[in-house]
């Protein structure tokens, strides 16, 4: 793992930016900028990292940047990286598109799913903070179950979303990536390494980072590291990364710290501590372990079941 | 060849370094032909098979971003999808060449010709061309690499031929050496590019202190563009023996009457002209290359003696009070002053035939106004049953 002294000083991405007190995206560009070794080509899709990183005339980014639409940014990355490959230089740069949670599991999935079949040579990093924040906080397909959107809001009927996170990995995947992982912004070693992997990668590789929106998640911005490491230490977000196929855990957590201590501080979990939703607090807490559960499955760390559900990827 | 392959040996011609495309009736002869270059070593171009055409126009946009010569081609449903990408290929200034083989809109779905999908999307931002035949597709597509890439300009073409009227034809094309292509063509040298030598951003947020400015500067691409489709053309023409401009004349100057097209009516148009004409009617066609610009100036100048026009449209603007090409002619009009009587014919929608009995009937109807009887129907949709 790479250690503190050997980053770079250089800042690639800021300042400049317009980005929150406390932004999990701007710690997560940041970090991903210091973890490229090549020269980087960046494709952005329309999000928060977007539209505050480049308010006409500014710009944060010292590198070739480009930001064209908000679903189509693999598809963009491909045709880049289409002209590296008829010029001879691919090799010499790394292509990474940035995608949020709406970008890449909804909008953006098709594009996605196309640019890691035809393996195209970049890496795709979906920066996570679980709903649709640019806009106001709205519901994605990586919003988890339970949390309060502005279109699944805490009503006195429903608690909030009533649907599941999609798995983004488990779809990538299943397009036979060399490389894909998940991260988390606390833990920026892992994610380094993970980055520096993915790009080293002759083709397509994903890490889909967890970094938590102060406004979206209604914590104090103080709080955004603290709680992009309890996502972690409560299992709700494991840490794993898929080589050639094979699930290996990033870091085990055999003393899991109780949920409620990531959920609390939380505004859009709130509702679940109120004694009418104590099912839906359930319900989460069920979805988290059977997540972590199917995770540590495909990683080898806990054993498959004989009835184990034939959908699921075979380790 | 056919208008597909036509356009297919263009690109290749133009030596092209990618090409990012899905498949679409009747466009899919053009992806195919490339593929086959692609294919057996013909040409050196990365080829991306995209997913969806939003996909292949966007990933046109990325590599034309990064400086490459780039061609894609569509019809129909695939261009609409592609409809918040064709702004942006625009409003990034990308030279992209895009045919589009022109097909109805869905719904009902109908895979056949009329113009309704380019018309959508008419104030999207590129240079449109339409083409008359094969040989034309051919020459369009060469030219259009020349006109997109020029500094003064920079902005995507698409040239448009008629699905399967043209698309799937078959018609003998005179095709240029590749040597003189080459000469003629030049290689593309972008003004901006992602570099890493030279870091730029692309695609900023534009809020409304500047916005207006990259509107203007779009606005003035446009306006750059007419001189150099002409001098293009005139060089083209030196090579080729052709003779293209912005707009095509035939017996306009000394008619009383005549019929506005685009694409490959003109070609019955003409026939039925010269037939009228031996009857002695002073009857004339005018036929418009370049749609956008729209070349106002020159369609005034062609029109000023003409009495009574009637302007076929090949899609229908629902709800408007003329067709997309019959406003533009209407609004000529009414900017430089000509006494043309303006009426407006839809027809061939979805593949319908145009026969020369409708067109003699247009130029009839043309003379009678011509002759003073008054426009009471000025837009029509020809040959509709009741």
């Amino acid at each position: 793992m790479v250690t503190l002294k050997e980053l770079s000083t250089q800042e690639l991405f800021g300042p400049g930016h317009r980005m929150c007190t406390g932004c999990g995206p701007a710690a997560m560009a940041r970090i991903t900028m210091k973890a490229l070794q090549k020269p980087a080509i960046v494709v952005n899709a329309t999000g928060c990292l977007e539209v505050a990183s480049t308010i006409y005339p500014d710009t944060a980014w010292k590198v070739p940047w480009v930001h064209t639409l908000f679903e189509n940014t693999a598809a963009v990355a491909s045709g880049i990286e289409a002209s590296l490959r008829k010029e001879g230089k691919a090799d010499a740069v790394d292509i990474v598109a940035f995608g949020g949670d709406g970008g890449t599991f909804d909008i953006g999935i098709q594009a996605l799913s196309g640019a890691l079949e035809r393996k195209h040579d970049f890496t795709y990093i979906c920066y996570d903070n679980e709903a649709y924040m640019n806009t106001g906080i709205q519901r994605s397909g990586a919003t988890p179950y339970g949390a309060a959107t502005t279109t699944t809001p805490a009503g006195s009927k429903i608690a909030g979303k009533t649907d599941a996170k999609k798995d983004l990995i488990g779809v990538c995947v299943a397009h036979g990536v060399e490389f894909a992982a998940t991260a988390s912004v606390a833990f920026w070693n892992d994610y380094i390494t993970k980055v520096r992997r993915a790009a080293a990668v002759k083709g397509p590789a994903v890490i889909h980072v967890l970094a938590p929106c102060p406004l979206g998640w209604r914590f104090d911005t103080s709080q955004t590291i603290k709680l992009a490491k309890l996502a972690v230490q409560t299992r709700y977000f494991p840490l794993y990364e898929v080589e050639n196929g094979n699930y290996k855990l990033s870091m085990k957590v055999p003393n899991p710290t109780p949920l409620e201590e990531f959920l609390k501080p939380q505004g859009r979990f709130r509702h679940l501590f109120a004694p009418e939703f104590v099912k839906n607090l359930e319900e989460l807490k069920r979805q988290v372990e059977s997540n972590w559960n199917r995770v540590a499955r495909l990683c080898g760390e806990i054993p498959v079941p004989a009835s184990s559900s034939p959908s699921q990827p075979a380790n | 060849m056919n208008g597909d392959e036509a356009v297919a040996f263009a690109a290749k011609q133009a030596q092209v370094d990618v090409v990012a495309a899905y498949p679409i009736t009747p466009q899919t002869i053009i992806v195919e032909r490339f593929s086959d270059y692609v294919a057996n070593g013909e040409v050196d171009t990365q080829y991306v098979c995209v997913e969806s055409e939003h996909s292949a126009l966007s990933a046109c946009v990325g590599s034309s971003i990064a400086g490459s010569r780039v061609f894609t081609a569509t019809s129909s449903q695939g261009l609409a999808l592609m409809h918040e990408v064709l702004y942006l290929a625009s409003g990034l200034r990308t030279p992209i060449v895009m045919a589009v083989a022109n097909r109805a809109l869905s719904a009902p779905i109908n895979i056949h010709n009329d113009h309704s999908d380019m018309m959508g999307s008419r104030d999207c931002g590129w240079i449109q061309i339409y083409a008359e035949n094969a040989q034309e597709s051919y020459d369009w597509t060469l030219q259009a690499f020349r006109i997109a890439e020029d500094h003064k300009v920079s902005l995507p073409v698409t040239v448009n031929l008629d699905g399967f009227t043209i698309s799937h034809a078959m018609e003998g094309v005179s095709v240029l050496e590749e040597d003189e292509v080459t000469r003629f063509l030049g290689k593309r040298t972008p003004m901006y590019k992602l570099d890493i030598a030279k870091p730029m951003t692309f695609g900023a947020l534009t809020l409304p202190d500047y916005y207006s400015e990259f509107k203007q500067q779009q606005v003035e691409a446009m306006k750059n563009a007419p001189p150099i489709i002409t001098s293009v053309a005139n060089e083209f023409n030196r090579i080729s023996g052709r003779q293209y401009s912005n707009l095509s004349g035939f017996n306009t100057s000394d008619a009383d009457a005549a019929v506005v097209c685009m694409g490959s009516v003109a070609g019955t148009a003409r026939t039925v002209a010269t037939k009228l004409r031996k009857q002695g009617k002073r009857v004339g066609v005018l036929k418009l290359w370049q749609y956008r610009p729209f070349p106002t100036q020159e369609v005034a100048r062609a029109l000023s003696k003409i009495k009574s026009v009637g302007v076929i449209d090949r899609a229908v603007s629902f709800g408007a009070p003329y067709g997309a090409l019959g406003s533009d002619i209407a609004s000529t009009k009414v900017l430089t002053g000509i006494q043309t009587k303006i009426f407006n014919v839809i027809c061939g929608l979805g593949g319908r035939d145009i026969k020369p009995a409708d067109i003699e009937g247009i130029f009839e109807r043309a003379l009678r106004h011509a002759e003073g009887a008054p426009i009471d129907d000025p837009l029509t949709l020809l040959g509709v049953r009741p």
